[in-house]
């Protein structure tokens, strides 16, 4: 097969553009999709400082990557969730690469400054594993963000990542949730404002870029993360996409072009919640004690350490 | 005579199969789906018309996050 741009021979179709490109366009094709999803969803501006958050696997290290060619200042925090087997490699491929591009990486583990870990925390909150890893790594990241001075945080979700959601959402006509299913949530009440500039491209776009640009990632999945219900959304897009080529792409497309904007009342009323700082953390909660320092406490950790983050 | 070394991920193995073959057929002999994984031969990433030659080492790398497996 030839590059449908340059007539070289071609390393990558994707079949929603039904196309090919060589190495050299498709690189240019991922960098300019990163690069309107900013411009289209103003998701940063000239000089801004991005934190991206960094998994060590091929979203975020092709995010951080293509952040820097971009121009961006751009540096990676990292959150050791203590997951034996898993943590450590991810934890090794989030600082070869920054290594490799000499970029800062900030780091936090939950076992060492919180007393927890994925596992044992979401034991004690009562909680799947996916949630109190997600839990923590949302209030690490907000945190780190706004201690260390950074205007947005970057994150790595693709466009299978929000189809898979969106699907979710739909299953449930979880309105809530889909109205704050955006590319940008503002920042503000003690929030970071927080983007996703890889929603144009697919996964297998980001994974090719990651092996077109040398970029060693964490490509065995997390052990706890199998059989989880997201996996079964993106599963059946899957089956989808293959008979028809581009429904992924047209299901986030539209719903953001179409449903977003009619389901802001429900955003708005959601929003309506009054937030004060979390008496532990600083944080802002509506309620008592923050999600994050409730999960803490009950897990027999610290909540009260602070993130070490400092602006340059 | 030397087959086609192919890694598979999720969980790490190895399987041979008898060359030379193409990337589609290989990828349906199994079972996987062509837009779940990336085909990788002797470090190079190729698309589905590619034909592995014999003594090639293959690999076959989900893409998706959450696992990959065959169908």
């Amino acid at each position: 097969m030839k590059c449908r741009a340059c007539r070289a021979p071609a390393v990558v179709e994707i079949r929603r553009h039904n196309t090919t490109l060589c190495r050299h366009c498709f690189l240019g094709y991922c960098r300019n999709q990163v690069g309107r999803a900013i411009r289209d969803h103003d998701m940063i501006g000239p000089g801004q400082r991005v934190l991206v958050a960094v998994s060590g696997g091929k979203d975020s290290l092709a995010l951080w990557d293509m952040l820097l060619d971009l121009g961006y200042d751009a540096d990676g925090v990292y959150v050791g969730l203590g997951i034996d087997g898993y943590s450590q490699p991810s934890a090794d491929h989030a600082r070869a690469f920054a290594r490799r591009r000499q970029a800062r990486l900030v780091e936090v583990d939950l076992r060492q400054q919180y007393g927890y870990d994925v596992r044992s925390g979401a034991a004690a909150d009562h909680r799947a594993p996916c949630s109190a890893c997600g839990l923590s790594k949302r209030h690490i990241f907000d945190r780190a963000a706004v201690e260390g001075g950074y205007d947005v945080v970057a994150t790595g979700h693709n466009l299978d990542d929000e189809a898979a959601v969106l699907l979710g959402n739909v299953l449930r006509w979880d309105l809530e949730y889909m109205a704050r299913q955006r590319p940008v949530l503002p920042g503000g009440h003690g929030f970071p404002k927080k983007v996703k500039p890889l929603v144009r491209l697919a996964e297998r776009e980001t994974a090719a870029y990651c092996v077109l640009q040398g970029i060693d990632y964490q490509v065995e999945e997390c052990p706890m993360a199998a059989g989880n219900r997201h996996l079964g959304y993106k599963e059946a897009l899957g089956l989808i996409e293959e008979r028809s080529p581009g429904a992924k792409a047209v299901f986030f497309g539209q719903f953001l072009e179409r449903a977003a904007a009619a389901l802001a009342g429900a955003s708005a009323e959601a929003g309506g919640a009054v937030l004060h700082p979390c008496p532990s953390c600083g944080a802002p909660t509506s309620s008592e004690l923050c999600a994050f320092c409730r999960l803490v406490e009950r897990a027999g950790g610290d909540p009260r350490r602070r993130v070490p983050v400092s602006g340059r | 005579m030397e087959g086609v070394k192919v890694l598979l991920r999720n969980p790490r193995r190895e399987v041979e199969v008898e060359g030379p073959v193409r990337v589609v057929s290989l990828l349906g002999r199994l079972g996987y789906r062509r837009e779940a994984v990336l085909v990788i031969v002797d470090g190079a990433l190729v698309t589905g018309d590619a034909t592995i030659k014999e003594g090639s080492q293959v690999e076959i790398r989900p893409v998706i996050s959450g696992g990959a497996g065959p169908r």
